[in-house]
């Protein structure tokens, strides 16, 4: 039997149509209600990290001023946050919450391929978070390993919650991993085989693009991960001894010998370096739509922009040892591994000089969005600069302890993403809501973050150079740190607390508008791409009405001379001139890729 | 309309462009039923999780610092008051996951043809070399474990040895294990003329995860049991 592709199949295809408030809100199998079910859950818990680094935060700028925070509960904090942020805030927000909402829209599909594994991966998701925010209330607290959990020093005594915070956090990851796969089959399925007719890949908004080859760098990624939380387990519970050497602690001889702690973090970072990238190529895509929008031109160099994309997915599964270059392993691949660094930020750079070539003679609106775009395009600039400096052997080793390394991954993975984050919810939110968020609140907002997050970070570099060390609890009296250091970390502290109380603006906006913003109508940006085309907004369930819609044109025809309207939506049939056929041709040609 | 909608497929492009044309093109990539496209992705994905354990297992062999258990010696067992014949278990064990293969095959050719009882009693067939496997399996976990390997040592040498063992021995049988309630899951469904509408492609996607599981058990076989 012949398999008829989805944009083929009759009209009257049967479309399951939930009616009750339980079917609709809560077990719901359409993308867009388990897109906001991801999202609602990532930020709640994001703020719980949120929160515990301003505890750290406290601890770092007036030492012995909280007796709150004491060594163990400060490496909780730290763990904690790291992993939170990282795996079950961005990784969650980006691919469970934007994925889910947009790759169906965007691609003119009804749904994910297969909704109800996609509901099941949101429970299992949820389930995930709760095993993990069981472990503060468990004896001994959360584990405070440091968020890459690092054998021996995970399972020794003396670490806080190495008796079972360690254990509930390796659950988690495991049933993360579990609902991430779920998600992630669907995620990929579904942009592979259920695009609209006429809609080829290469005329996907380039959102699309970085949640698939980020969605595909996790299923692969994840797997190093899942194993190394397996063997972790077992050294725990069983006593094997796959990462644990024959060691002291303590006084004491532990049972444990001929295991390989450097096996561990091969295996941590082969799904840890992809992770970089599995948060920042949504981060690329979203921004990429943001930026093209709002400056009523088309993204320059789309196919670039691809290549790109796939080019840096690639790659980034053979830079992993960056991470290691302090842990002793052999120095030819130090030398291996910094050349794979080098080479990923290639593509990373045309990736950005494409983005300042979008805006560049530009119709720019400097709306929210497009502030929180235009501010990624700077903290990424600069987060990934000082990537170049730590990819190198001999700058990593003298700075890969100290604030410098905090400030390098911050300002590229952390800020940055963040503020995509931020662009992508005030861009989507009037589809998510079919209300527009405050612009006044927004743009407060915007300011506050973009220069606080400065004024957290740049001095951070400065520290570093120093060599203040990272990770401890408390500086003590050391000689070779000025006095005047210890200033600056108060100062570090007071802009961080001035950033986390700014994001209450953005939940008031959030709430605030959901009732008083303004009607958006279906398309308030005058976008191009399929989202916008729906005839109701928000999208009700199967999204397109009857008929699914047909494309004609890539996703950036911005600004078209001869077209009555700066924007042309890709289901608008009929050639005006210029077309992404000519641009193609022109840069196959002239182009990088020509022979 | 169409013509426009296929504007950039229709001047046929050769090298890398018309490569790109190929698997860029309209509607979907692949032309195959989603669920089918699924699971090669998720077998990709499994790939990766057994690649990382055999990779770890390697790293354990060569950091400990005790010898390896002879594998010859460990997992040989005398028949019919033979002497031990080394690995004749194991081959036996390969030889039923090889076979339950070819009645796999078998299935979903009878499958696509439409002939329900013959696909379905080959699934059954299939099943049940599955779980026979997965029998002397626990009965080659018992006699090991009534020797004294556990996973935290045994009585030859390196500790790693039961730890590697139990861990990929046993991540591959809970494979076999879900393949086999997947397959009988299936089979009935088949019996039941559930498939006739929506057609057969359902016993090809579990034929891949099988083979799948068998091949993943050729490598197992290889890198722990023949080295």
């Amino acid at each position: 039997m012949a398999y008829v592709p989805l944009a083929d199949q009759d009209k009257d295809h049967e479309l399951h149509d939930p009616h009750t408030f339980i079917t609709k809100y809560i077990w719901s199998q359409d993308h867009k209600v388990i897109a906001i079910q991801y999202g609602g859950t990532a930020i709640c818990v994001g703020l719980v990290a949120l929160v515990l680094s301003m505890m750290m935060r406290l601890q770092l700028g007036f030492p012995d001023s909280f007796t709150l925070i004491d060594p163990s509960s400060y490496y909780q904090a730290v763990t904690m946050h790291g992993m939170i942020m990282v795996v079950y805030l961005l990784t969650a927000l980006f691919l469970g919450g934007f994925g889910n909402y947009l790759i169906p829209l965007m691609c003119g599909a009804r749904d994910m391929v297969f909704p109800f594994l996609n509901m099941l991966s949101f429970w299992v998701y949820l389930l995930s978070v709760l095993i993990l925010m069981s472990s503060f209330f468990v004896t001994g607290g959360p584990t405070g390993a440091g968020w890459t959990l690092y054998p021996p020093q995970t399972i020794t005594p003396g670490t806080p919650g190495h008796d079972t915070g360690i254990l509930l956090m390796l659950i988690s990851l495991g049933v993360f991993i579990i609902a991430f796969t779920m998600g992630g089959l669907n995620y990929v399925t579904t942009v592979l085989q259920a695009r609209a007719k006429g809609l080829t890949m290469m005329r996907l908004p380039l959102s699309v693009w970085g949640i698939l080859v980020a969605t595909i760098l996790g299923l692969f990624a994840f797997p190093a991960l899942l194993v190394s939380a397996i063997m972790m387990t077992f050294d725990l519970t069983l006593g094997t001894s796959f990462f644990m050497p024959a060691i002291m602690a303590a006084g004491e001889q532990l049972d444990y010998n001929g295991g390989s702690p450097i096996l561990f973090q091969h295996l941590f970072w082969f799904f840890g370096h992809p992770e970089v990238y599995i948060v920042a190529l949504p981060a690329f895509g979203l921004v990429s739509d943001v930026l093209s929008t709002h400056a009523r031109k088309n993204i320059f160099g789309y196919r670039m922009m691809v290549w790109a994309i796939i080019a840096i997915g690639g790659l980034s599964f053979v830079v992993w040892a960056h991470h290691m270059y302090v842990s002793g392993m052999n120095p030819y691949f130090g030398f291996f591994f910094a050349t794979t660094t080098l080479i990923i930020a290639v593509p990373t750079a045309m990736k950005v000089y494409n983005w300042v070539l979008t805006l560049w003679e530009g119709d720019i609106r400097l709306n929210t969005p497009m502030l929180f775009a235009i501010g990624f395009v700077f903290t990424f600039i600069h987060g990934g600069l000082t990537g170049l400096f730590l990819g190198n052997v001999v700058i990593d080793l003298p700075l890969s302890d100290t604030y410098f390394v905090v400030a390098h991954f911050h300002m590229v993975m952390g800020v940055s993403p963040v503020l995509v984050l931020f662009a992508s919810l005030y861009h989507w939110y009037p589809k998510i809501t079919g209300r527009m968020m405050n612009e006044t609140l927004g743009k407060v907002h915007f300011w506050c973050t973009f220069l606080g997050t400065y004024a957290i970070y740049l001095p951070m570099h400065y520290l570093g150079f120093l060599g203040v060390p990272r990770r401890y609890y408390a500086m003590g009296s050391t000689d070779f740190i000025p006095e005047s250091a210890q200033a600056l970390n108060a100062n570090i502290t007071l802009a961080a607390l001035f950033v986390a109380a700014a994001q209450i603006l953005f939940f008031i906006n959030i709430f605030w508008s959901l009732r008083n913003g303004k009607p958006s109508g279906n398309n308030p940006w005058g976008a191009t791409s399929l989202e916008w085309q729906t005839t109701e907004t928000p999208p009700k369930h199967g999204n397109w009405g009857p008929d699914l819609p047909v494309v004609h044109r890539w996703a950036y025809d911005y600004s078209v001379p001869g077209y009555p309207q700066d924007f042309i939506p890709q289901n608008v049939p009929g050639d005006f001139g210029v077309s992404e056929d000519h641009d193609h041709d022109t840069e196959m040609k002239e182009g990088p890729l020509a022979k | 309309m169409s013509e426009a909608v296929a504007s950039n497929l229709d001047t046929p492009k050769s090298g890398l462009p018309g490569l790109v044309n190929d698997w860029t093109a309209d509607k979907q990539t692949y032309h195959v039923p989603w669920g089918k496209a699924m699971m090669w992705i998720f077998l990709v994905s499994d790939t990766f999780i057994f690649s990382c354990f055999l990779v770890g297992y390697m790293t354990v062999r060569m950091t400990t610092a005790e010898p390896w258990p002879l594998p010859t010696d460990v997992f040989a067992l005398s028949m019919f008051g033979s002497d031990p014949i080394p690995l004749i278990l194991i081959a036996i064990m390969t030889f039923i996951l090889i076979t339950s293969s070819g009645t796999m095959a078998l299935a979903v050719n009878y499958g696509y043809r439409g002939d329900k009882r013959k696909t379905m009693y080959l699934m059954l067939a299939t099943a049940a070399l599955g779980a026979s496997f997965v029998g002397m399996q626990v009965f080659e976990w018992s006699k090991l474990i009534g020797e004294g390997v556990r996973p935290w040592g045994n009585p030859w040498g390196a500790p790693q040895f039961g730890s590697v063992f139990f861990m990929v021995t046993g991540f591959h049988g809970l494979h076999v294990t879900g393949g086999v309630i997947y397959l009988a899951v299936v089979a009935r469904k088949v019996a039941k003329g559930h498939y006739d509408k929506k057609g057969y492609e359902i016993v090809e996607i579990a034929g891949l995860y099988w083979h799948f599981v068998d091949l993943v058990w050729v490598f197992i076989f290889a890198f722990f049991y023949l080295w």
